[in-house]
């Protein structure tokens, strides 16, 4: 690999993390795991003056408890996220869809924080965080501030980090006693998804009390399937009531055609996976 | 042979794990690019963006400003406009053939032709500085598509030869005696209401060899020779041709292939980068490398297949074929790669494969287009004509309502009927489709799954079942050296080997096979154990070097056992001989009465004896040795094989398919091959799993499409999709022997056998599994779309085409064009 030339800085703390930016100016990108932003470097689609390094900050690999919620670190890696105790038993949706998160070697590297911030539309956390209303705080020169799932992703690769800032840690509210499947499709066990569907349901006896359906690369950004959410809501856990949310699953969504997948594909496969995800989420 | 007894076969059928892996896993190895004499600088060719153009200026100034550049260079600069690379195989007389050029001078052909050439003190200077390059083009219209190519008044990819047709390659069994004549089959078939005539179009998509080492060479020009370090399969012929392409006499040139990172056919080629390395070491008298990355190997080096073809095959209502008629267009490219109009031509002697085809014509048209040059692909014309003819008896089978295996046995060729001269006039030495077919059939419970196959079709499960066949048959060892002649091939197909016995006992042998990943070096020590009857792990294998290994034809078509590997036993023959008469003299006895076995030369009927080990260094001593010989027991040997070896094998795969999505999944996969003799089932076992991987790959997943510009979509790993071992099932693989009786090992030639055999297997399969939906075909790679989108189709409701020339995803990432990134990367 022989990106453009850059200059790095490895700092220690957020506070050195926040002045490096504001240092670098425009052209400074940030690294967390490496997994997109290497591949652009090398393929010279990006430039950057410099180059950031959060890997030197331990304190943002950190799981942890913090009242109604699990706080993961920014550059808590996929593979400690996935196998997190606090994670499965409380944001068993978010351990489950990290685990369909490419291969091993790059779930080692790959970070939480990274691939939210990067908001690739077919990455496969981002419907996760948005379906699950976890929150984002972001730090920045004049102290951090949170921002929720919904204001979180903007557009392509495109959040509300704003410049001078960096993302520090994600919050989700405990689903402790939902069931909860992601259902992913793609051309290769390696591959982006072409299309995916994560779905947590809180069930009351046979019957859906709550219900939190998010989906990956149809649109822009992560959807929220709230159409599919509000019928579901109060029906039973059988087929029939999967089927018929599953007709809304397209409400709202603006499907990417590509080689994998031209829309009309995309959003047959998002109608088809999302009846499948809740019924595997319905047990 | 002299010998009074049969040498032991202690090794031969040893499955013993490959002495190369130790020094290749720990990486304690040097690939050609880590290799770097003191001094070298470092090259980037700077690419065309654009398929087909005019160059209208090219401003080095920045560039040659850069910071270690040592110069930037067009053709032009280093004199080499007029220096064309070669081509080997001159199909017809008349082939029209383009001079390729080292770098394009006035005019682009394809997208990834280098224009410029940066030589800095780094890598990384070099990369720089050709950014920095600035070229303008005048852009011309691709041609892009085959037919359209060929039309009247299409844009000519190169002016001056008047047309985009390279040649058109005609075999016709009527024409040649070998058998009955195809049109008079058509006339027949359609005369009688007791025949069919069928007739199906299929498409070999274009595909990228992705071997795992990148493309490289290092060249030293100071010493008396120059030396060339490649990641190539062909050293020799690399050194040959750099001598018919740059003028550099042969004998002034070493080239070393060190250890190389696979090629598949994809390493066979003389590239412009070696030539530009070559001529720019030798200008500027200092060492030079040039190694490529990733995308720039996907994009420049050659591609595999791209075929469209027309077949027709005629039979009787009860299922006897009567005649296959076969319509290739095979697109070449901009350019013709070193072997790369014949690599069609190679499957002209395969359609009829295993069956008594009694009429068939092979007509191949290649085609010049605006894109990569395609050249050999593991398998080369073998598996676009085994994917043909296997691919078509299920589509006969299923219109004479037959079941496809009993169609295919009626068809075959009997194994009381070897040896068996087919409708192209090969002669196939042993088979035994029989055996094979039925141990296949026995371990997948074929019966069991075509009852599973009709309950789920009687259910209208979600998922369908599908049985895909493919008994196929290909024709390796390349090859004796008068059929290629007569086939206009630039070279010979024979090997070369030397052996060297040590004053210590140990033993040296030289090949002129040219490995890559293969395991020769643990293959030939086992045949060169027995034939000696030393210890394994005395014999060591040396290769890749001209200096070392000055004589060979290099490594492909499966030739390295069959061709390779004999050459190896011829020489350690005469090294017996040799031996023998000087243990008779040493023993005091005469030379008809010692006696070899396992490494002992024994007077018969005595206890006297002396070893190979003993003799070999009595001959360094040369004391006391016959009158009548030299003193040493070295052999050289050449082998010209007489005929090719002819694998052959069944394979059955069970494909699942999502009907609601289209996901297509490989349940099973039972394949029994008869590749003759093992010489070591652990090596037989792997080139079987590898092979199948890369033919299943074509079935499902790999695909290099262009775009109506001509740029190459799959330009990276994220878009030309290979598969790993999570989305392949266990091979359930095995073997029977029929020893082949055209060599003396019995042995033929595994390499490509599981490429060829498997993308059938699988689209058979696929196909079986919708049928009943009333599909009757889907593109490779059959991607859930595709089936998709065909069982909409099947249904009547409409639906898009499938686009395949779409950009994304790309550029290591999800869902972005590559060449419009946009937003935050983090």
């Amino acid at each position: 690999m022989i990106p453009a030339k850059f200059d790095y800085v490895r700092p220690s703390s957020v506070e050195e993390a926040v002045t490096a930016l504001r240092d670098a100016g425009e052209d400074a990108k940030i690294l967390a795991g490496g997994q997109s932003l290497l591949p652009v470097l090398r393929l010279r689609l990006a430039a950057p003056s410099v180059i950031i390094d959060l890997g030197g900050i331990a304190d943002l690999r950190r799981i942890s408890e913090d009242g109604d919620r699990i706080a993961i670190g920014a550059m808590a890696p996929h593979h400690d996220v996935m196998r997190d105790d606090l994670v499965k038993q409380h944001v068993t949706l978010l351990s489950q869809a990290t685990a369909t998160v490419a291969d091993p070697q790059v779930r080692h590297r790959g970070t939480l924080g990274g691939a939210l911030a990067h908001a690739d539309p077919a990455g496969d956390l981002g419907a996760v965080a948005l379906a699950l209303d976890a929150e984002f705080v972001i730090a920045g020169a004049s102290g951090t501030r949170t921002v929720g799932a919904s204001e979180f992703f903007v557009d392509y690769f495109t959040t509300a980090i704003g410049e001078g800032e960096i993302l520090t840690q994600v919050r989700f509210p405990k689903y402790t006693g939902w069931t909860s499947h992601y259902e992913k499709f793609n051309r290769t066990a390696q591959a982006w998804s072409m299309c995916a569907v994560a779905v947590a349901l809180r069930l009351d006896g046979g019957s859906i009390a709550e219900a939190r359906v998010g989906l990956t690369n149809m649109g822009t950004t992560p959807i929220r399937a709230s159409g599919v959410e509000a019928a579901l809501v109060g029906q039973q856990a059988s087929a029939d009531a999967a089927r018929a949310a599953a007709e809304h699953a397209t409400e709202g969504t603006a499907a990417p055609s590509d080689a994998d997948a031209a829309a009309d594909y995309r959003e047959h496969l998002a109608r088809v996976l999302t009846g499948r995800a809740v019924l595997a989420a319905a047990g | 042979m002299t010998t009074t007894a049969e040498p032991t076969t202690t090794e031969l059928g040893k499955a013993r794990t490959r002495k190369e892996d130790a020094r290749l896993i720990t990486g304690r190895t040097r690939f050609t690019d880590s290799i770097t004499p003191h001094g070298t600088l470092h090259l980037h060719v700077v690419r065309s963006p654009i398929a087909h153009a005019t160059i209208t200026s090219v401003d080095k100034s920045a560039a040659e400003a850069s910071p270690g550049v040592i110069g930037v260079f067009t053709a032009a600069d280093l004199g080499v406009e007029a220096v064309g690379l070669p081509c080997a195989w001159p199909i017809t007389p008349d082939m029209k053939a383009p001079q390729r050029p080292l770098l394009a001078s006035s005019t682009v052909h394809f997208a990834g032709e280098g224009v410029v050439v940066v030589v800095a003190r780094t890598a990384a200077e070099a990369r720089d500085a050709g950014d920095l390059v600035e070229i303008d083009y005048d852009a011309l219209e691709p041609v892009l598509d085959m037919e359209a190519a060929l039309a009247e008044g299409a844009t000519l990819v190169h002016p001056d030869l008047g047309t985009n047709e390279n040649a058109t390659w005609v075999f016709d069994s009527g024409a040649a005696g070998t058998g009955a004549s195809v049109d008079e089959a058509i006339a027949a078939a359609e005369a009688d209401p007791d025949s069919i005539v069928l007739r199906r179009r299929f498409r070999q998509q274009r595909l990228i060899p992705a071997f795992m080492e990148p493309r490289s060479c290092v060249v030293d020009p100071t010493g008396e020779q120059i030396t060339v370090w490649a990641a190539t399969q062909v050293p020799h012929i690399l050194r040959t041709m750099t001598t018919v392409t740059l003028g550099v006499p042969e004998s002034k040139l070493r080239v070393i292939a060190p250890d190389v990172g696979g090629g598949f056919g994809g390493k066979i080629g003389v590239l412009p980068e070696e030539m530009l390395c070559v001529a720019i070491a030798q200008r500027l008298g200092k060492p030079v490398k040039w190694t490529e990355t990733r995308s720039e190997s996907l994009l420049a080096a050659h591609h595999g297949r791209d075929q469209i073809q027309d077949l027709t095959i005629t039979a009787k209502k009860d299922g006897t074929v009567t005649g296959l008629d076969v319509h290739l267009l095979a697109d070449m490219g901009a350019y013709l790669g070193l072997v790369g109009p014949g690599v069609p031509i190679l499957g002209a002697f395969m359609f009829n494969a295993i069956y008594k085809i009694p009429a068939l014509k092979f007509t191949c048209t290649n085609v010049f287009t605006t894109k990569t040059l395609t050249d050999a692909y593991r398998g080369a014309g073998r598996p676009e004509a085994t994917f043909g003819i296997e691919r078509i008896m299920d589509e006969l089978a299923v219109e004479l309502g037959r079941d496809p295996m009993d169609l295919r046995k009626q068809n075959w060729i009997t194994h009381e009927e070897f040896p068996f001269t087919t409708v192209v006039g090969l002669t196939y030495d042993s088979g035994n489709y029989e055996q094979a077919t039925d141990q296949a059939m026995a371990t997948f419970d074929y019966a069991g799954l075509r009852r599973e196959q009709e309950e789920r079709r009687a259910r209208g499960d979600k998922v369908q079942l599908g049985i895909g066949i493919s008994t196929f048959t290909e024709m390796c060892g390349l090859a004796p050296s008068r059929v290629l002649g007569s086939l206009a091939y630039g070279a010979g197909g024979w090997e070369a080997a030397s052996i060297r016995m040590l004053a210590t006992g140990k033993v040296e042998v030289i090949t002129g096979a040219s490995a890559h990943g293969q395991g020769h070096e643990t293959a030939f020590s086992q045949i060169v154990a027995d034939q000696l009857g030393v210890p394994f792990e005395d014999v060591e294998i040396l290769h890749g070097d001209t200096q070392i290994s000055p004589k060979g034809l290099d490594t492909y078509g499966s030739r390295s056992l069959v061709v390779g590997g004999i050459a190896i036993v011829k020489a350690a023959e005469k090294v017996v001989a040799k031996a023998k008469k000087l243990a008779a003299h040493l023993l005091e006895a005469s030379e008809d009465d010692i006696e070899f076995n396992a490494g002992q030369f024994t007077v018969r009927g005595t206890d006297k004896g002396k070893a190979i080990q003993e003799l070999a260094f009595a001959a360094f001593m040369a004391h006391d040795y016959p009158e009548d010989m030299e003193p040493s027991l070295d052999s050289d040997a050449v082998y010209d094989p007489e005929n090719f070896s002819f694998p052959h094998g069944t394979h059955l795969a069970a494909m699942e398919i999502d009907t609601e999505t289209g996901k297509v999944s490989l349940r099973r996969y039972v394949c029994v091959d008869d590749i003759g003799n093992v010489v070591n089932p652990l090596i037989v076992e792997g080139q079987v799993h590898g092979g199948l991987a890369q033919g299943i790959a074509q079935a499902l997943f790999e695909e290099a499409n262009y775009d109506d510009q001509g740029t190459l979509v799959n330009g990276t790993f994220v878009d030309y999709t290979l598969p790993s071992a999570a989305d392949l099932p266990s091979f359930e693989s095995s073997t029977v022997s029929t020893p082949a009786t055209s060599n003396p090992l019995g042995v033929k030639g595994v390499g490509e056998a599981g490429t060829i055999a498997s993308t059938p297997a699988i689209v058979n399969g696929v196909i079986d599994a919708l049928r009943h939906l009333g599909v009757t075909n889907v593109e490779m790679p059959t991607t859930s779309q595709r089936v998709w989108r065909a069982i909409q189709e099947a249904k009547g409701n409409s639906t898009q085409e499938t686009p395949i020339d779409t950009h994304s995803p790309g550029a290591g990432l999800g869902s972005i064009d590559p060449n419009n990134p946009q937003g935050e990367v983090q």
